[in-house]
């Protein structure tokens, strides 16, 4: 409820197009970040900013700012090379122009951060960070470079601003205004939007279709305004965090730590022990004997909201929990004993007192459709 | 409601909650919370009323609101214990929201010590509070 932010926070480029919207700004991660926007004048539909925010994403488009995201970029003959010891995806599955989610591990399989990296040219990638690990990853890749003399890795966050522009309208508005069909899901593509140069990356973090785009800092200011202009309603960091919890996205720093390995937090898709990425022979062992407690998704049954750290009876924590717009209902993520993960498991979390029962659902809690 | 408003014949609590005393019996009170903190909340979308009975301290929470985001403390304006609740709020908590001092009201006490109304706001004293 503080009017001014202490001036220590970080902006991104689109920081005057949030003032001018009227945003809600919050620090995040030590950047000075929209929270949600107010409604327009008379506008219909729910009255919740946040909730406003989220059906739009689900229904029409939606447009983040999310240049506090980082960026590295690793080159050389020896960047492959390098990227297999540090990510636990296998890079030799991913074509040029291709995008790849993997888990950033320790040695003892303790999960740095969670990455999507997109293979620019054969010899040439970019990975995006969250903003809270960005500094880490990067001090990560740069030491571990060290025995890879023919690999170089860049710091590249003053290079791009990031927009996701998400929703089943976004590739339409998106298209409208590209000089070349948009990539695949899972691909990326250099394009001109609006006449400015852009890597258009068919990802996101809603579980919506749509894209991300990374851009010249100069360049996103007239790129975003151009967006909105055209359909795409500005969504703030906590419609974000709603979204991505419906499609069941972890959320490093709630779902994700150095605590945990991604074995546990479900994230075995993702991790090829046979590529020896650093932290494989703790993955392998874990997938070999079970892990003693996994990410489960899960909904309230009845009323309560659970919120990050209410304890589950029996053993457990929430690390993620809002009220869901669309189930209308409490979810969350929650780490419980193996024994209890199965889909359909019945649970009593402890919301600060109050048992509230919940049950085991399978991921993702909001799919298209259902 | 869309506008802020803070009617004179409330009593505040710095804490953003108001009280209403009866007109008929100075011991009753009905309580409730601000326009200011429902708007910083967003619409409240849970309100899980404490039980009649419940015994309330002057500046401790008893109550808790949520909004999609958060989950904010009631905190009780004046000492006493629950003689009702809005159980309307129950199926309809974003009548908070649109009625803060009509049919959002949380809870009405059967006050402990009348006199403690003496050290609560006016609608002036609390408005310079929050532009303060």
């Amino acid at each position: 409820m503080s009017s001014q932010a202490p001036p220590s926070l970080q902006r991104t480029p689109l920081f005057e197009c949030h003032l001018a919207a009227g945003a809600k700004l919050v620090d995040f991660a030590g950047w000075e970040m929209p929270v949600s926007y107010p409604a327009p004048r008379a506008a219909p539909g729910p009255s919740d900013p946040i909730v406003r925010e989220h059906m739009v994403v689900r229904e029409a488009c939606g447009i983040f700012d999310v240049s506090h995201m980082g960026q590295i970029e690793t080159s050389g003959p020896q960047a492959t090379e390098l990227l297999q010891r540090l990510l636990s995806n296998d890079l030799a599955l991913m074509p040029i122009g291709g995008a790849q989610y993997s888990v950033l591990c320790r040695e003892d399989g303790g999960v740095l951060d969670d990455l999507f990296t997109y293979r620019l040219d054969s010899d040439r990638y970019l990975t995006v960070t969250n903003a809270a690990n960005h500094a880490r990853d990067l001090a990560w890749f740069q030491e571990h470079a060290l025995q890879f003399p023919d690999a170089r890795v860049d710091d590249a966050i003053e290079r791009w601003a990031m927009l996701a522009v998400q929703g089943p309208l976004a590739r339409e508005i998106v298209q409208a205004i590209s000089d070349a069909p948009l990539p695949a899901r899972m691909h990326a593509a250099d394009q001109r939007l609006a006449g400015a140069q852009a890597l258009v990356c068919g990802t996101g973090y809603t579980g919506e279709d749509g894209v991300e785009v990374l851009c010249a800092p100069e360049d996103a200011p007239a790129l975003w305004d151009e967006l909105v202009r055209r359909g795409a309603t500005p969504a703030g960091l906590a419609a974000r965090d709603t979204l991505r919890l419906e499609a069941c996205f972890h959320l490093y720093g709630n779902d994700l730590s150095t605590e945990r390995g991604p074995i546990e937090a479900g994230l075995g898709w993702c991790c090829k022990e046979d590529t020896s990425f650093i932290g494989s022979k703790a993955v392998r062992a874990v997938r070999a004997a079970g892990p003693a407690q996994r990410l489960v998704a899960f909904a309230i049954d009845g009323p309560g909201i659970a919120r990050k750290g209410n304890p589950i009876v029996g053993g457990g924590e929430v690390t993620s929990g809002t009220l869901s717009p669309c189930l209308k209902c409490g979810i969350g993520l929650a780490y419980v004993p193996s024994e209890r993960s199965a889909t359909g498991t019945r649970l009593q979390v402890d919301v600060r007192g109050k048992m509230r029962p919940a049950v085991v659902k399978d991921k993702p809690l909001y799919r298209k459709g259902s | 409601m869309a506008q802020d408003s803070y009617p004179a014949d409330l009593l505040y609590h710095p804490e953003h909650d108001w009280a209403r005393i009866d007109a008929d019996d100075p011991a009753l009170a009905t309580l409730g919370i601000t326009w200011y903190a429902q708007d910083a909340l967003g619409e409240v979308v849970f309100f899980d009323p404490p039980p009649v009975g419940t015994v309330l301290a002057k500046d401790s929470p008893y109550a808790e609101v949520e909004s999609v985001k958060a989950v904010s403390d009631v905190v009780a304006p004046l000492s006493g214990e629950i003689v009702a609740v809005n159980e309307s709020l129950t199926d309809n908590p974003g009548t908070i929201n649109e009625d803060p001092y009509g049919e959002g009201w949380l809870v009405k006490v059967r006050l402990s010590d009348p006199a403690e109304r003496d050290v609560l706001l006016d609608a002036a004293a609390y408005r310079a509070t929050l532009a303060a």
